[in-house]
């Protein structure tokens, strides 16, 4: 017999998004279901470099940043582990003058939002890290930007919401999603049928489907970035490094190991996706030539994962612009690992409150399928009478 | 020769070198990719040229085979595109990446054998990874190919026909062997008998093994359970239970090992669907008795497919690379064929057996201790993968790698993914098959940063 679950809030996928705002909803006192196809975490949330990175972002999305930036500052607080977060630095690497000076101007357009990023070249560069390779010529340094073991703070997201409360089902995949007038039903085969006045759409690279299924088409597309991992090393860097212009980015963990990503895989079939051969000896090559040191380690394991991009490579975030209680937290475009749990909170306002105390607006979807701005009426707030719910 | 036929053979132990030598027989060039540096498998690993071991010392019982085996090979080496130190890393859009001198390029195939035999199974004990502990099929490889022991006074520990056949080889060879610890007692051998007599020349040899030992004065423990390894930096004995009390023998080297696991990655990356066996407790390419995979164009044969021994590996390989012709539409014998068949079907009772015989040691998962490192690698014990059952409710294993580390080192899991899937079954209450497997990710084996031209090292 069919399970029927009945909740304030329903959210297809358990990456750091989705777990995020669960977690984030049941501090509120709201209930919450989350139908998670995999297990949480396990796709891009899960298996990403592991930034944990402001620098670089867009000034639209710098907000947001600065609020994740706050809630890393407390993970163990929020999600019971450290996650191996560490606060390194982050180096963006410039390789030619010009990249120097696009550097500068972001820093200078990133002014305001408190970084403290700093230029260094020439040989200040190379005392300071004098494993760089001879091709950088400068960089640009964010001392409190690091990163983090995905593997594990995604998970952790989860199954602290679900210590909390959260009914988090694993390997449910939703095969119908509809909203009968009432209320949002999501079905997952025979076995469960959840009913929820709002429905948050965290489905990752898969969160196109969903939102098309409300009339909403956005023009995401699936990427599959390539990482690689060496044998442990000896601890020579601490930061995480980037390339302006991309190519590729590493950072070395405490056990030693060099994580290197770069380059784009291929998708094996809708869920599953491959590093492929020419983009795994692309980074192999790049690396080197950034840190000379990896001329004697090994490539121990290479992975990829698959992550929605949108043209303009800012995510969708906030109401349908179709259906009231529908809201998008999706397409972060291969940088949602550090603002994910801020999104997650965002997310959670935008249901109690029906507005974020975080500027959004810039990721509306309506800028992809309709020129209206989204529904955003708190008269008709589908929370309206429910437990938890504003005034 | 059909130009588009381009078959490629991975693996020269016994079943590659008879499917290259039958393909070759059919007219057909095969590529031989081989890790070694030269032909023969682990079984019948060569010495380096200029070692002057006699066949006889070097493989026993099995020197006539050995010889055939190498004949075989040298007879077709002509007619063969014949590639040793060779690694296949990866695997992606009909070729191979292969890794030879430092250097990566692929290697395309119309038709693929994969004869990647395998390696022995381990199950963690205390003391496991302190200096001078070897896998058997290890301290194998190093009397066979390097004539060196693995110490002066040896004990050998676990189960499989390999336990007391390399014991008579090292006593042969000179190596004091303190002790033979079976941990299967004689009730399973017994029970086994009706089907190790399906091969009574086989059956004879671990008899003989077993008898010689006996005879020279070793002694020879059945139903033991190991306890720990004595020594820090180097083993100083070992301690085991016979059922009533604990024992100790002082040692300098341990051979351990629980008879032989498969080498799946390559049939994994290449996308062949696997089946759980039940009796080896792990999961494995599947293929029908002519060993054809699930993929079209990929034949499995060998110890890779399944742990049956080098003369069913042998026959594996000839009748994998006689459905290969087939498909490709060269005329075979088919009599040949069926002899074949029925040849392998035979001696799957008999592997059938001797997994009887020399059972999974019943109950190792509930015994091992939370400090008992089960991944070597990354340092993780059975304590950390219980942890990960308990507070994370893992019940998957690439689950459990991910929230732990396990199978993530040098070996991706080849050394330790077994043992896990055990710690992980017994933790969570599932039966091992349950819990799944370890998907396969390139390379298959490390490979260099400099496998890609990368010029001269410049001074940081």
């Amino acid at each position: 017999m069919r399970e029927r679950l009945v909740t304030d809030v329903a959210i297809i996928g358990a990456g750091i998004v989705g777990a995020s705002a669960a977690l984030a909803l049941r501090r509120m006192g709201l209930t919450v279901s989350v139908l998670e196809r995999d297990f949480c975490g396990s796709s891009a949330s899960g298996v990403n470099y592991g930034g944990v990175r402001r620098q670089g972002r867009s000034l639209a999305q710098l907000p947001l940043a600065q609020r994740a930036h706050g809630i890393w500052g407390r993970l163990r607080d929020v999600i019971g582990i450290d996650g191996e977060y560490l606060r390194s630095g982050h180096l963006k690497v410039a390789r030619s003058d010009p990249d120097l000076a696009s550097l500068e101007a972001y820093r200078e357009r990133t002014r305001d939002f408190g970084l403290g990023l700093e230029i260094i070249s020439g040989q200040a560069l190379r005392l300071r890290w004098p494993w760089l390779g001879s091709r950088a010529v400068g960089g640009s340094w964010c001392p409190d930007d690091g990163h983090a073991n995905p593997r594990l703070v995604a998970p952790a997201f989860a199954h602290t919401a679900q210590r909390l409360g959260a009914n988090i089902r694993e390997q449910t995949r939703v095969d119908e999603v509809a909203h009968d007038g009432q209320c949002f039903v999501l079905r997952s085969g025979n076995e469960i049928e959840v009913h929820a006045p709002f429905l948050l759409n965290c489905a990752g690279a898969w969160a196109g489907a969903i939102a098309a299924r409300f009339g909403e088409n956005v023009p995401m597309v699936s990427a599959h970035p390539v990482m690689a991992v060496t044998e442990p090393l000896p601890l020579f860097m601490s930061l995480s490094l980037g390339v302006e212009g991309g190519g590729i980015y590493g950072r070395q963990i405490s056990r030693g190991n060099c994580l290197i990503g770069g380059g784009r895989g291929y998708a094996l079939d809708d869920e599953r996706a491959w590093p492929g051969r020419s983009a795994i000896l692309s980074v192999m090559e790049q690396a080197v030539e950034l840190l000379p040191a990896l001329r004697r380690a090994h490539v121990i394991r290479t992975w990829s994962g698959t992550e929605g991009y949108l043209p303009d490579h800012e995510p969708v975030l906030g109401f349908s612009a179709t259906t009231p209680g529908l809201i998008h937290g999706f397409g972060f475009s291969g940088a949602g690992f550090q603002i994910g749990p801020a999104v997650g909170e965002v997310l959670a306002e935008l249901v109690r409150d029906g507005r974020s105390s975080t500027p959004a607006e810039a990721f509306s979807i309506a800028r992809f399928t309709d020129p209206r701005r989204p529904h955003e009426d708190v008269a008709t707030h589908p929370l309206k009478g429910i437990e938890g719910a504003p005034p | 020769m059909n130009p588009a036929l381009a078959p490629v053979i991975v693996g020269a132990g016994p079943a590659g070198i008879r499917a290259a030598q039958t393909l070759a027989r059919h007219g057909v060039r095969p590529v031989v990719i081989d890790e070694a540096a030269s032909w023969g498998g682990q079984i019948y690993r060569q010495p380096p040229a200029n070692f002057q071991r006699s066949g006889a010392s070097l493989y026993g019982f099995e020197a006539s085979r050995a010889t055939a085996v190498h004949r075989a090979m040298t007879g077709v080496l002509e007619r063969v595109d014949y590639r040793p130190r060779t690694l296949v890393w990866s695997a992606e859009a009909g070729e191979l990446d292969v890794l030879h001198r430092g250097r990566t390029s692929t290697v395309p195939y119309s038709h693929l054998v994969v004869a990647t035999g395998a390696t022995d199974r381990v199950l963690p004990f205390p003391g496991w990874t302190i200096p001078g502990v070897f896998t058997i099929g290890g301290a194998q490889v190093a009397l066979k190919y390097q004539g060196c022991a693995i110490g002066t006074r040896v004990v050998f520990l676990g189960t499989g026909p390999l336990l007391y056949a390399v014991a008579y080889q090292y006593a042969k060879a000179g190596a004091e062997v303190m002790a033979v610890l079976d941990t299967t007692g004689l009730g399973p051998k017994l029970a086994a008998a009706p089907a190790l007599l399906r091969r009574p020349a086989v059956l004879a040899k671990g008899i003989y093994y077993l008898a010689w030992l006996r005879v020279h004065g070793i002694a020879l423990h059945e139903g033991v359970r190991p306890v720990r390894v004595l020594g820090t930096q180097r083993v100083a004995g070992v301690v085991w239970n016979d059922g009533h009390h604990e024992r100790e023998l002082a040692c300098d080297a341990i051979g351990f090992g629980y008879a032989l696991r498969s080498e799946t990655q390559l049939a994994d990356i290449l996308g062949c669907g696997f089946t759980f066996d039940p009796l080896q407790r792990a999961y494995r390419p599947g293929h029908n008795v002519a060993g054809r995979s699930s993929v079209p164009g990929v034949y499995l044969a060998g110890d890779g497919a399944g742990i049956l021994g080098a003369d069913a590996a042998e026959w594996a390989g000839e009748r994998a690379a006689l459905a290969l012709l087939e498909d490709a539409g060269v005329p075979v014998d088919g009599a040949r064929a069926a002899t074949l068949e029925r040849r392998l079907a035979r001696i799957a009772a008999f592997g059938a057996g001797l997994e009887r015989a020399f059972p999974f040691p019943a109950g190792w998962a509930a015994g091992a201790a939370d400090d008992l490192i089960i991944c070597r690698c990354e340092e993780i014990t059975a304590g950390d993968l219980r942890g990960a059952v308990k507070d994370a409710g893992a019940h998957e294993l690439n689950r459990l790698k991910a929230l732990t580390r396990v199978g993530m080192g040098r070996c991706q899991g080849r050394v330790c993914g077994l043992a896990a899937a055990e710690i992980l079954a017994h933790a969570s209450g599932r039966e091992p098959r349950a819990v799944g497997r370890l998907r396969s990710q390139a390379p298959i084996k490390p490979i260099p940063f400099t496998v890609v031209e990368t010029g001269p090292e410049k001074p940081a």
